[in-house]
């Protein structure tokens, strides 16, 4: 505890207000009760920043729901152990009615997803009133004033305007920022935050995060922050927690534990994250001849409305995108969420209606009929964000596997199972678990099987779609080396797509950046991440969270100009952008030019 | 994750019919609505060598001596009707039209229903808009009013009844599939199908069916009781079975009216349709849960 203070600076010894004791929580399961968190201790400084961080299942959003009475009733339940406020107030066993006082006023919570979190048929004034009033802050007559100060308190622009409006017309970190405002309405000691930046883009995490900081000096508010992220905790934490299985890993100061982690899954942890400008040497692949060859791909969605349901508008996903990826390369494709990256690998695999002309191993795509369009599938395959959602719930693995080489008649009988048994092999997963069903498997598991389903054609490209963030770290590691494993042997092509700039720092041989659906920026992943030269990129950039609490990271660099939307009216289209190549191969966009009518 | 756990997962028995029988008698309220169904499944088929009296035949004993059904006695085990008919015997042959009515009736609603369903809820665009409007107009027609329609414009028997309980049930589950089929069809499991290549057929009877299976037992069996009911009050209006054949619900309107003197006459058949219902949702359930591969090893 000297050390904190010590490490933190701070003159004054530190006052704890909130210690939590032996706390050990059960959850009911048909197999009886499960122990999720065991015996874990630790005491919370005043106006400190403590990170419980570890992987999923590691108890310490169920730690968080604990201190505020909100465990899941009847499943889960405190077996043992005590929580306590400062006063010596007992949290632990205290009843619905009793934590009524407690929460909003002493402790208040924030949660990852904003727009779940708020109500949303009631304006943004109104809910923030209704807190004030609730608990007494403030009198009816004052509350409108007070919940304007509070948006001004988090840095939102035009509050006046925002009071009138509901949460689905705020952004993201907007919204977030008014979780945050409802959260210190009653001046609360205590604010646990559960991976509040987990569901927004990077720059607008960089901003939240420096809003906590901020919010955090001015009040004195002490933060408990629960994150997977260890960039995060680089970045906030005064102290860390480091959690497994439900128990106590590491306790130390955020420098320590970064420079000397002394246990050895801390020391896992730390090496598994990904870190910008750490990326290994990658085999130069030939660049002869392409395997994907994009040219002017345009995917636009209508938006229907008023009475006749007719089309008003257009999203804009996609606009003149170009690229093109040779045998054995990996082309990533990055960007903020919205920005169409994730529409161009359902238009390359015909999901989506686009325009333009795709060429997948020399065959164009356009114009072809499902019938048509099935010989050039077998060379193109996709690997979804979500691999629990992309696998059939009642289908075996083994007989999911099977179906590509079913549906493309390549395989049958005998010749069906062995193959299926090899790609099992071939993904680091044994044959005797093809009987299985999705649900036996960990998320690592079940994105191997969607790898091995993908690799069943042995096609020649594969598209990643966010393959890898759903994963924990030190299973997206594993999961990014078999990836490069299979590209090494197969010489197979990728299509990373990910907002994720370090994880693309550590596969990718070119990177392509989008904002608005289009390109602005291309090149060698040395020219865009170490030399980038559009503002949007160096903005992306300067948000990603450096996992070395040494070096903390300057501010995010603010955006040039207004956000901008991909929707446009009828007959309107957003200007395209003129590439210029400031370098061999290295392709930025200057200025934006009037497209011809 | 906790890795060591999940690496070593209970192991799922392949699911062979014999396996999935073998898990319903396991559990004790499957195996009782298995057991009814079965015993009332018996006593149809076999009628003619149970019933201990002829159904039809009008007792002279069948009567008190001032002409007043008997109640349940060692000779009439369920006591006779205002007829003198032995009631055992009628609850008996009832079974055969109850239940040929109840399977067959919701048979083809659950068929039309669920193809119904899931061709508006997978193809959506105007094939959809089409069938499910219909199926709107369907439901805000008055059912029993297009039940009286259709059994006076074609002479009232066993099959006619039938489909025209069939026509009205089919819409709920129309509705019902309908709506899971939309969503499915938008998740990405199905996405990933499609990206394969995979045919529309392959992907709606192996990807889409399997997890439909679910409401289509529910509420297949939960419509059965509706079928039987329906079938009773088709009957009491005139437009149902016909008499002097006994359904289960025809017994009861035959009879309603003499409830406070002759209570058993109403009890019996209300308790045989109540077994019949009861006995189907039971096993509907516990088919479901057999079915769902993340719920195996739970009651």
């Amino acid at each position: 505890m000297t050390a904190a203070a010590k490490e933190t600076g701070r003159a004054d010894a530190p006052r704890p207000v909130l210690a939590v004791e032996g706390l050990t929580i059960q959850v009911a399961t048909p197999d009886g009760a499960k122990t999720v968190v065991e015996d874990l201790s630790f005491t919370l400084n005043r106006g400190e920043t403590l990170c419980l961080a570890g992987e999923s299942g590691s108890g310490k959003s169920m730690t968080a729901l604990a201190i505020m009475g909100l465990l899941p009733h009847p499943m889960a339940r405190i077996a043992k152990g005590t929580i306590r406020l400062a006063d010596g107030t007992e949290l632990a066993h205290r009843s619905e009615r009793g934590f009524r006082d407690i929460r909003a006023n002493r402790v208040s919570m924030i949660f990852q997803e904003p727009m779940t979190s708020l109500n949303p048929v009631m304006t943004i004034g109104r809910q923030l009133t209704e807190v004030l009033l609730e608990h007494r802050a403030c009198t009816r007559a004052q509350a409108p004033g007070r919940a304007l100060d509070l948006l001004r308190d988090v840095q939102i622009t035009d509050a006046e305007k925002r009071l009138t409006q509901y949460p689905h017309e705020l952004s993201g970190g907007m919204r977030q920022r008014v979780m945050i405002a409802i959260a210190l309405a009653c001046n609360p000691e205590i604010l646990i935050a559960d991976e509040p930046t987990t569901a927004l883009d990077v720059t607008v995490q960089a901003e939240v995060l420096e809003l906590i900081r901020v919010l955090q000096r001015e009040h004195g508010t002490t933060v408990l922050m629960i994150t997977h992220d260890m960039g995060v905790v680089a970045e906030v934490a005064d102290r860390v927690v480091v959690m497994r299985d439900g128990r106590q890993e590491e306790a130390a100061p955020v420098k320590t534990l970064f420079a000397a982690p002394q246990t050895p899954y801390a020391r896992q942890l730390l090496d598994a994250v990904p870190r910008l400008g750490r990326s290994p040497q990658r085999p130069a692949p030939d660049r002869t001849r392409d395997v994907v060859d994009v040219a002017d791909l345009t995917v636009r969605f209508p938006m229907r409305g008023g009475v006749l349901n007719r089309v008003k508008a257009q999203v804009h996903a996609v606009e003149g995108v170009s690229f093109r990826i040779a045998p054995g390369e990996t082309l990533a494709l990055v960007g903020e969420s919205g920005c169409g990256k994730s529409t161009i690998g359902k238009a390359l695999l015909g999901l989506v209606p686009w325009q333009g002309s795709v060429r997948i191993d020399g065959q164009h795509m356009a114009g072809l009929s499902q019938a048509g369009l099935k010989p050039i599938r077998r060379n193109i395959q996709m690997v979804f964000q979500d691999p629990g959602a992309s696998l059939d719930a009642r289908m075996t693995v083994g007989k999911q596997v099977a179906e590509p080489l079913l549906v493309h008649g390549l395989a049958q009988g005998s010749d069906l199972a062995d193959r299926v048994e090899w790609l099992f092999r071939r993904v680091g997963l044994t044959p005797d678990q093809m009987d299985r069903y999705p649900h036996e498997f960990s998320g690592g598991q079940r994105q191997r099987i969607c790898i091995a389903r993908a690799l069943a054609l042995r096609p020649k490209v594969i598209v990643a779609d966010e393959s890898v963030s759903a994963l924990d770290v030190s299973v997206q590691a594993q999961v990014l080396e078999l990836l490069r494993e299979l590209q090494q042997e197969e010489g197979l092509a990728y299509l990373f797509i990910s907002h994720d700039m370090a994880v693309i720092d550590q596969v990718a041989d070119r990177v392509a950046v989008m904002n608005l659906g289009q390109m602005v920026e291309t090149g060698s992943r040395e020219q865009v991440l170490r030399d980038p030269a559009h503002a949007y990129t160096r903005r992306l950039l300067s948000a990603v969270p450096i996992p070395d609490p040494e070096h903390r990271r300057a501010p995010v660099l603010p955006r040039e100009g207004e956000a901008g939307s991909p929707v446009w009216p009828l007959g309107q289209s957003p200007l395209r952008h003129e590439m210029h190549e400031i370098a061999p191969g290295h392709w930025v966009a200057r200025k934006a030019t009037p497209r011809a009518a | 994750m906790t890795q060591t756990t999940l690496d070593t997962p209970t192991r799922a028995q392949p699911r062979g019919a014999r396996a999935v029988l073998h898990d319903l008698l396991r559990r004790p309220r499957s195996a009782f609505g298995l057991f009814v169904i079965v015993t009332m499944l018996c006593a149809a088929l076999f009628a003619p060598w149970i019933t201990p009296y002829d159904p039809n035949d009008q007792m002279f004993d069948g009567l008190s001596l001032a002409g007043a059904p008997l109640p349940p006695s060692s000779q009439f085990w369920l006591g006779t009707d205002l007829l003198g008919r032995d009631l055992f015997s009628r609850l008996v042959l009832g079974a055969q039209t109850s239940l040929i009515i109840g399977v067959l009736a919701n048979g083809i609603a659950v068929l039309v229903g669920a193809t119904v369903g899931i061709i508006g809820g997978y193809f959506g665009g105007w094939i959809g808009g089409i069938l499910m409007r219909f199926t709107d107009l369907m439901m805000a027609f008055p059912a029993l009013l297009l039940a009286i329609v259709l059994a006076a414009i074609f002479k009232p028997s066993l099959l006619i009844v039938a489909m025209v309980i069939a026509m009205v049930n089919w819409v709920q589950m129309a509705r019902v599939i309908y709506t899971e089929t939309r969503s499915l069809s938008q998740r990405e499991f199905i996405e990933v199908q499609r990206a394969m290549g995979s045919s529309t057929f392959r992907i709606l009877g192996k990807h889409i069916l399997p997890h439909l299976v679910y409401s289509i037992i529910v509420f297949g069996t939960l419509g059965i009781s509706t079928t039987v009911l329906l079938e009773a009050t088709l009957s009491y209006l005139g437009v149902g079975v016909q008499p002097p054949t006994p359904s289960w619900g025809n017994i009861i309107f035959e009879n309603q009216t003499y409830f406070a003197n002759a209570p058993w006459l109403v009890f019996f058949p209300g308790i045989a349709i109540v077994l019949l219902a009861l006995s189907f949702n039971l096993l509907g359930d516990a088919l479901r849960d057999t079915l769902d591969p993340r719920l195996k090893g739970r009651h």
